[in-house]
């Protein structure tokens, strides 16, 4: 099923990537091809296999509750773009939370 | 003698250092010569840490004066792959959007490495957030191959490949993610290994995707690779996904060299179509020499293998949707727009759309489709079953031999440019590679010789989950073996520097 | 901007059945936070309790904290869940900067507990007793981290809408929250903002007594989204608004009755009622829209790679079940078997905040009316009246028990019981202390009491002559002329049988 550049502009706006026209065009077209090509997982008959979402089947790793040095605020905000009052200044916030 | 050190294997340094004959400062001056020298060929390094590594040289030194233990690679010199955290360099993963970034820690391995006295001459380029196979996703251009500069050094880890091919340093990390150490380190005519996942920590290693991304080492010798893969592994408490067992005994294996009775498997869904004639001669000939030295070769039919390329393709970009979406103008790295007027979102977008390539840019794109509601179960969550199948066929197959083996990569080094605007070309440089990335098990590439073209040709083998031993012990020998055949090391014919 | 439309309440639940559910996250009162050891504490320097891995610097990695699993299987456990025998911890993947990775980890399909209840109490003056049981289901209890706090500069409320910019601090972000989801809760009818309050209350108790959190609403260790719909039947249930900002108990009884009001109003104007997030507003009551939730956000779940999966062994739930405190549903049917009380004279003490009180003075030898009068009597009185809470008041059970006793054994009445307790309130001493140094005791000497009755009947003949007359009702002047004469230092009721003794008629 092919993709529409809809579509592409949309995933553009949701992984915040501010596209331009060209870029999204040529983009969509190479998404379109390699969808196409990855769409192949569809092929195997995976009727009640489980999925791996770990390769290595660890299970129940926790670390204790005790502290552990921070870092200084300094080392925190020092490759920030913005500071102000010890905090990250950021631009305006649209959504609402 | 500058030209000699440069020579040297790692082991071989550790020896003569360890007897006095040369001290740590004057193999790091080689090395950062050779760099110098180099260097604005090959492109390995995004930045040599000079005074870092003079500095961390002459600790060493004074270490060993006072009488002090030393670990077994101390003062050897070492490139670090860009996406490994460095507190004293700069740490960019090949990006624009962290040009500059210095990071306020060091990866787990980054201090690993400090500890054991080795010395990071600097960090080397790779193709951007290790998505890609030629360096050339790099935004800081890509590196060349040591044979033929023309041509790319494979990728993500391709500037620790070129980097050690050149003789700019002994040993290299690099990470292996689909494929990103044994395909450049193939191309480059050296050994990369990626150890069991989980084997070594993956803290501090700016993330690609999650379950698949491994550390692992680079060198020109078998030998020299396990030395730095006991170095650098072991479980680490700050990765929950690290492997709480002791580091395999690779080392040892590594001085085995001993295939004799071994079962060998060859997986012919990876040693057929879309493989180069001369990439499968040389391969014949690997599997011949391994039966000529007592190993028992079979075909071992591993059916899922073909999907394994789908269903990376869906994983990896999947994970790293998610993982890149920290990179947002916010609280590090690149910031883009911030007029005073424009919303957060704005500038999150044009510094993302701005700082990201095109390759980072297609896969999160994809990730994001491929987890999407509506989509996850066709896509995302159909990968993750053909991945348990992929799983299920290893298990299958270790059970009738002890390793796989297959070319690591379908071709030997194309030429710069050639791939770039084919995304899907580009992406079947992992077919040999990414079934281990997505079992988990450890995989090697071993030169096994040279190509009519002149380009060297890896042989990959693969072992089951915590064996890595296995594969050390499978690669020594056939590296024993060619070179005693050969007369000569391999990378003495690279001509690409001469 | 122009109020809301609303409906009489009264005729709002008449008209249609609300159904309410609650989302209520704890901030867990862990040393550490959710995935690294920085500290997990209220306050502090801006970016001062941070971390590469809170912070999400790049190359960081989360390990999960074994207490906060802890805690998170005990309020499973105390709200009578099912405790997963494996699950794992998922991404919501969603932009906004006081998320330092653009994805929060939480859980998705597989919650570390599900399927429990609370049963709570609610006023009803139609139910018996006065008192009427609900039984609030719980959807599911899972673990997920905390985000920064973000400052909004420039706008003139201080909020989001105007703001020319935004400042961030991180010292909040990874500390361990859980998610309490109720299952919809019906046919509270007219009750349901009171269920609403009733259950966020008990449910802080609940915590509060597991000790797994300080649950404190006004500093955000407890936060309460309050859902309400309407529907014209029982059969279909109407769209639900999601109310946010609820920072009170009382705020969650009047934005429920706010919602149900505001939605009978829409619904009878013919109009539809909005799928969408709402905003509580404290000043006013009332709620304002908020993001509109018809576009359900997408947040691309997937189990989190970086973390294993948490399979809590049984043995662990079965230890951590027998450390489980006495849980307030348990305590409730104990003491009001225990003290003979009906629930709503159980919950008239509960929401006085002085269970444990009486509690302790029962303990201490106090009769369980005589406690709970004391309690809920003369302190409650005092501890209203200093704005203080009854707990705080400088007087322990182990005294009130004192107290009961010596008003039992006929030392003190009432009244004089009452200047006992002010003077141990303002720091007098004991109550032995106060009743010597005072010399508060009644007058039980007899033939001091009989002088003072003939005193009294001295100074008043006529009164003494009607009651001699049978008027018995006029001895009270007689029996306050003797409690005068004591200072009230009389068995009031002794004192007039000794006078209608003396005054007998023949």
């Amino acid at each position: 099923m092919p993709i529409a550049r809809d579509d592409v502009a949309h995933l553009a706006r949701l992984s915040r990537l501010a596209l331009a026209d060209e870029e999204l065009d040529h983009l969509a077209a190479q998404l379109d091809v390699i969808i196409s090509a990855v769409a192949r997982v569809q092929e195997v008959a995976a009727e009640g296999i489980p999925p791996t979402s770990h390769a290595v089947p660890l299970v129940n790793v926790f670390r204790e509750d005790t502290e552990v040095p921070c870092l200084t605020a300094a080392e925190a905000l020092a490759a920030a773009p913005a500071v102000e009052q010890q905090r990250f200044r950021v631009p305006r916030i649209l959504a609402e939370d | 003698m500058a030209g000699e050190l440069t020579m040297m294997t790692a082991a071989g340094l550790a020896a003569a250092m360890a007897a006095g004959e040369v001290s740590a400062l004057e193999v790091t001056d080689a090395h950062l010569a050779r760099i110098g020298d180099a260097d604005d060929r090959v492109r390995a390094f995004l930045h040599v840490a000079t005074e870092q590594a003079r500095q961390a040289a002459r600790a060493v030194d004074q270490r060993r004066a006072a009488g002090e233990p030393l670990g077994a690679l101390a003062g050897v010199p070492l490139a670090l792959k860009d996406v490994f955290t460095t507190t004293d360099m700069p740490t960019t993963c090949g990006s624009a959007i962290l040009d500059g970034w210095r990071p306020p820690y060091d990866a787990t391995i980054t201090r690993r490495l400090r500890a054991g006295g080795v010395v990071i001459l600097g960090k080397t380029n790779m193709d951007e957030f290790a998505m890609g196979s030629s360096t050339e996703n790099s935004a800081f251009g890509p590196s060349h191959n040591p044979w033929d500069l023309s041509r790319v050094p494979g990728g993500s880890s391709g500037g620790s490949a070129a980097a050690v091919a050149a003789f700019e340093a002994p040993l290299g990390i690099g990470t292996d993610t689909g494929g990103s150490i044994r395909q450049p380190a193939a191309v480059c005519g050296v050994v990369g290994v990626k150890p069991t996942y989980g084997g070594s920590s993956r803290y501090g290693v700016v993330a690609f995707a999650s379950s698949l991304d491994s550390p692992g080492p680079l060198a020109r010798t078998v030998l020299d690779a396990a030395l730095l893969h006991e170095v650098m592994s072991g479980h680490d408490p700050c990765d929950a996904t690290s492997v709480d067992a002791p580091v395999p005994p690779v080392v040892a294996a590594a001085r085995q060299a001993d295939v004799s009775g071994l079962r060998i498997g060859v997986v012919p869904e990876l040693s057929g179509e879309g493989c180069q004639p001369g990439v499968l001669a040389r391969f014949s000939e690997a599997v011949e020499l391994l039966e000529s030295l007592g190993a028992k070769v079979a075909e071992v039919s591993c059916p899922h293998f073909s999907y394994a390329l789908p269903a990376y393709y869906l994983i990896a970009p999947s994970e790293c949707s998610s993982n890149l979406a920290r990179f947002d103008a916010m609280r590090y790295g690149l910031r883009v727009g911030d007029d005073g007027t424009a919303s957060a979102e704005e500038v999150m977008s044009l510094t993302r759309a701005q700082g990201f390539g095109a390759e980072v840019k297609r896969r999160i794109m994809l990730g994001t489709y491929a987890l999407s509601s509506g989509y996850y179960d066709a896509y995302y969550g159909k990968a993750q079953q053909v991945r348990t199948l992929i799983i299920r066929d290893f298990e299958a197959a270790f059970e009738q031999v002890d390793v796989l083996v297959s070319p690591t990569t379908p071709t030997t080094a194309f030429p710069l440019g050639e791939r770039v605007d084919d995304p899907l070309a580009m992406y079947v440089a992992d077919l040999c590679t990414i079934p281990s990335d997505l079992a988990g098990n450890a995989a090697l590439s071993v030169p096994c010789g040279l190509a009519p073209d002149g380009l060297p040709v890896g042989l990959q083998i693969m072992a089951p989950v915590l064996a890595d031993d296995r594969i050390y012990r499978v690669g020594a020998a056939v590296e024993a073996a060619l070179d005693s055949r050969r007369g000569h090391r391999l990378l003495d014919q690279a001509k690409g520097l001469s | 901007m122009p109020t809301a439309a609303l409906m009489p309440f009264a005729d709002a639940v008449t008209r249609y059945e609300p159904l309410i559910g609650l989302e209520t996250h704890v901030e867990l009162g862990t040393v550490t936070k959710m995935f690294c050891g920085c500290p997990a504490r209220f306050g502090g320097d801006p970016n001062t309790l941070v971390c590469p891995v809170c912070l999400g610097l790049p190359g960081s990695l989360p390990v999960p904290n074994r207490a906060a699993i802890e805690y998170t299987i005990r309020i499973g456990l105390a709200l009578n869940c099912t405790i997963a025998d494996w699950c794992r911890f998922a991404r919501k993947n969603y932009f906004y900067p006081d998320m330092p990775k653009n994805f929060q980890i939480s859980q998705y399909d597989e919650p570390l507990c599900t399927g429990g209840w609370l049963d709570i109490w609610v006023d009803d003056p139609a139910a018996d007793g006065g008192s009427r049981p609900v039984r609030v289901g719980i959807e599911r209890v899972h673990l997920e981290e905390d985000t920064g706090k973000s400052l909004h500069v420039g706008g003139s409320t201080g909020r989001i809408h105007g703001a020319d910019y935004s400042l961030v601090d991180y010292n909040r972000a990874g500390i361990p929250l859980v998610e309490i989801v109720t299952k919809p809760v019906p046919g509270t009818g007219a009750l349901a903002p009171e269920v609403a309050r009733v259950y966020v209350t008990e449910l802080r108790d609940l915590l509060r007594a597991l000790a797994v959190s300080d649950v404190r609403m006004e500093e955000g260790s407890l936060r309460c989204d309050v859902n309400t719909s309407l529907a014209p039947d029982a059969v279909q249930w109407g769209t639900r608004t999601e109310t946010k900002n609820v920072n009170s108990l009382r705020s969650v009884e009047r934005a429920v009755r706010f919602e149900i009001q505001r939605q009978a109003a829409v619904l009878d104007a013919g109009h539809r009622v909005i799928l969408e997030t709402r905003h509580f507003h404290e000043d006013t009551g009332e709620t304002t829209a908020g993001r509109s939730k018809e576009e359900a956000q997408d947040y691309r779940y997937f189990p989190e790679p970086d973390l294993v999966p948490v399979a809590p062994s049984r043995e662990w739930v079965a230890q951590i079940r027998a450390a489980l405190p006495e849980l307030p549903a348990a305590r409730r049917a104990r003491l009001t078997a225990e003290w003979g009380l009906s629930h709503r004279e159980f919950s008239m003490i509960h929401n006085a905040g002085g269970v444990d009180l009486v509690e302790a003075t029962v303990a201490a030898g106090a009769a369980p009316a005589d406690a709970r009068k004391w309690w809920l009597g003369e302190l409650a009185r005092r501890a209203n009246e200093s704005g203080a809470e009854l707990a705080a008041l400088p007087i322990t059970p182990a005294q009130v028990a004192r107290v009961a006793a010596l008003v039992a054994a006929g030392t003190l009445n009432d009244q004089l019981a009452r200047q006992v307790i002010d003077a141990v309130l303002a720091g007098e001493g004991s109550p032995d202390d106060v009743v010597a140094a005072r010399g508060l005791a009644v007058v039980s000497d007899e033939g001091a009491l009989l002088a003072a009755v003939d005193e009294a009947i001295a100074a008043n003949p006529d009164v003494a002559a009607k009651v001699r007359g049978g008027k018995t009702a006029a001895a009270g002047a007689l029996v306050g002329a003797v409690m005068k004469a004591t200072r009230g230092q009389a068995d009031a009721a002794r004192v007039r049988q000794l006078i209608l003794d003396r005054l007998a008629p023949g």
